[in-house]
């Protein structure tokens, strides 16, 4: 085992870690302020890969937008960045309008339902969403089209960096800075966090519970409909039952971090990863699984609040 | 001011008000006291939202408030602190105090009312930028009365302000009451030390189970045998 190999797997291990963290971000919003897992998350990120396929398809297609605009966006690098960022922001906008429509009718009329009822509709919406896309998509993986250049931006010895993984890597520390700046300084952040700490208290307040509800159901699937797109970019596909391994994994690397804990969700989502991709090139990568869930219940068992528990650093 | 008429609250099947009518006025403090269990919580959380009633309504100067939810009954003036403090744990003194005023837009008039809050409670300036949940019983009660000033109330309800705290603690609470009165709030005092409760409040109401008992001026209440049996401990 070489001193590359570690390395190459450590980058490979941040890029995954970071999308594990923009997806852990969306189970642990909606944990802290609901005190419910949203199992219907996973699907968030399979239909924010499949948004941006479609409006990365849409925006290439010469007879859909007329060629002077396809070549607008393919032929350098302002264009590129244009049609990027038009992809990212209808994938985290329509998939977390998708979010709020699921709460509104999903989870909202169970609000006060044991505990046991939002979690099995979000199973139901879950089996909906895949069942969906399969019927009127496709069940078949479909390839996500390569319009960006990925290009090794850094090599040396055995270990290269491209442009996909830095791309990933910069967006996700962005959001992250952008959404840890929003619960800590704004007033409706603000409003988020008392709310998560004290929902009864926060509407004697004067803050409107369901608003909040429903911005944690946009912000949570917003992000993961950007790792969507990012997985599919990435892996270069996308397929209805995309969400099912990440989504697990980054639920676990929100509990690892400490459920309901921002900080902690993106911690996670960064150990999680980098143990992942050094056990896949120190062991194989068939271990990758394997270690992922052995390190959840190594963590469940010896912290069993997550490395960020609740005493330490501020939830939501 | 505040108007509550025939309020009745369920629990499921439980009723836990039997149609409750009580009046508040403007610049009084009227108490409300009850063995545990009598109905004193629910009758707040009605009054400020938190629960609907099945029958009857709250008004506020002459304007139905019964039916809406919490935060726009706040909206309205009506500001609950609840019985057990209720202080947002993760969040320092000032962000508490910040969320108190979280309606507001009157910059002017958020930085005078924080004042006002550490001239009352000089030991939350202290603690500014402490969380709210490493402070101790009292001065989580003065962080959760100085959040119900930051909103500016037209009635400010304290439910049980006393509890577990130290007798000099308790002193200093029902002093900063009267202070508050004083400065202009109307008051709606829930309490189980009714012997304290009386002697602050202009009114009284006595809840048993879900209903009136007695009513009375706050000093007419302290010497009324009954009460005096039931709630004072005398014999
Ligand atoms: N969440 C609840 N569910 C069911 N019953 C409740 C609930 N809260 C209070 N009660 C019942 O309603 C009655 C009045 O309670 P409460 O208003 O809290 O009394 P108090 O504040 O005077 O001690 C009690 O019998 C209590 O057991
Ligand atoms: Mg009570």
């Amino acid at each position: 085992m070489s001193g590359d190999v570690i390395v190459q797997q450590l980058v490979n291990g941040i890029t995954l870690g970071g999308l594990y963290a923009l997806i852990a971000l969306g189970y642990t919003l909606v944990y802290g302020i609901m005190l419910m897992i949203n199992f219907a998350h996973s699907e968030m990120f399979m239909a924010g890969g499949y948004v941006g396929l479609f409006v990365l398809k849409a925006l290439t297609n010469e007879a859909w937008v007329g060629a002077g605009t396809v070549g607008f966006f393919t032929g350098g690098v302002f264009g590129l960045i244009v049609l990027f960022l038009i992809v990212f922001l209808s994938a985290a906008i329509l998939v977390g309008i998708l979010g709020v429509v699921i709460e509104r009718f999903a989870y909202r009329p169970l609000r006060h339902a044991p505990r046991l009822a939002p979690l099995i509709s979000a199973i139901g919406v879950s089996i909906f969403l895949q069942n969906a896309v399969l019927l009127w998509v496709d069940s078949k993986a479909l390839p996500f089209p390569a319009v960006m250049p990925v290009v090794t931006v850094f090599k040396a010895g055995g270990v290269t960096v491209n442009s996909l993984q830095i791309l990933i890597l910069v967006t996700t520390l962005l959001l992250l800075a952008f959404l840890d700046t929003f619960v800590s300084k704004t007033r409706i952040g603000k409003a988020m966090r008392a709310t998560s700490q004290d929902r009864d208290a926060a509407g004697l307040m004067g803050i409107d519970i369901n608003q909040v509800i429903g911005l944690a159901f946009f912000i949570g699937p917003a992000l993961g409909g950007i790792a969507g797109v990012f997985h599919g970019m990435y892996y270069g596909s996308v397929k209805f039952d995309m969400g099912f391994l990440p989504g697990m994994k980054s639920f676990t690397a929100a509990v690892i971090g400490g459920i309901g804990n921002l900080r902690g969700a993106m911690l996670g989502g960064f150990v999680l990863g980098i143990l992942e991709s050094l056990a896949a090139g120190f062991l194989s990568a068939g271990y990758k699984d394997v270690v992922a869930f052995a390190i959840l219940i190594l963590v469940l068992i010896f912290r069993p609040g997550g490395l960020l528990g609740e005493s330490v650093v501020e939830k939501v | 001011m505040l108007k509550v008429e025939n309020l009745h609250t369920h629990y499921g099947q439980i009723e836990a008000l039997k149609g409750i009518s009580l009046e508040v006025n403007d610049g009084e403090i009227v108490t409300l006291i009850g063995a545990n269990g009598a109905g004193k919580s629910t009758t707040l959380k009605t009054i400020s939202g938190q629960l609907a009633p099945t029958q009857g309504t709250v008004s506020l100067d002459g304007e139905i408030v019964s039916g809406l939810l919490a935060h726009k009954v706040t909206e309205k003036g009506i500001i609950q602190v609840p019985e057990g403090r209720r202080i947002f744990p993760r969040m320092t003194v000032a962000e508490n105090l910040e969320m108190g005023a979280f309606l507001r837009k009157d910059a002017e008039g958020i930085k005078e009312d924080l004042e006002q809050v550490f001239t009352l409670f000089p030991r939350l300036k202290e603690r500014i930028n402490q969380k709210g949940g490493t402070l101790s019983g009292g001065e989580q009660q003065m962080l959760a009365m100085g959040r119900g000033i930051m909103a500016r109330p037209k009635l400010l309800m304290l439910d049980e302000p006393s509890m577990g705290l130290a007798p000099v603690v308790v002193e200093t609470i029902f002093e900063i009451i009267e202070r508050l009165n004083k400065e202009g709030i109307t008051i709606l005092l829930v309490e189980q030390n009714a012997a304290m409760a009386l002697s602050v409040a202009h009114r009284g109401y006595v809840l048993e189970v879900g209903s009136i008992a007695l009513e009375g001026p706050g000093k007419e209440l302290l010497h009324n045998e009954q009460v005096r049996k039931t709630y004072l401990g005398e014999s």
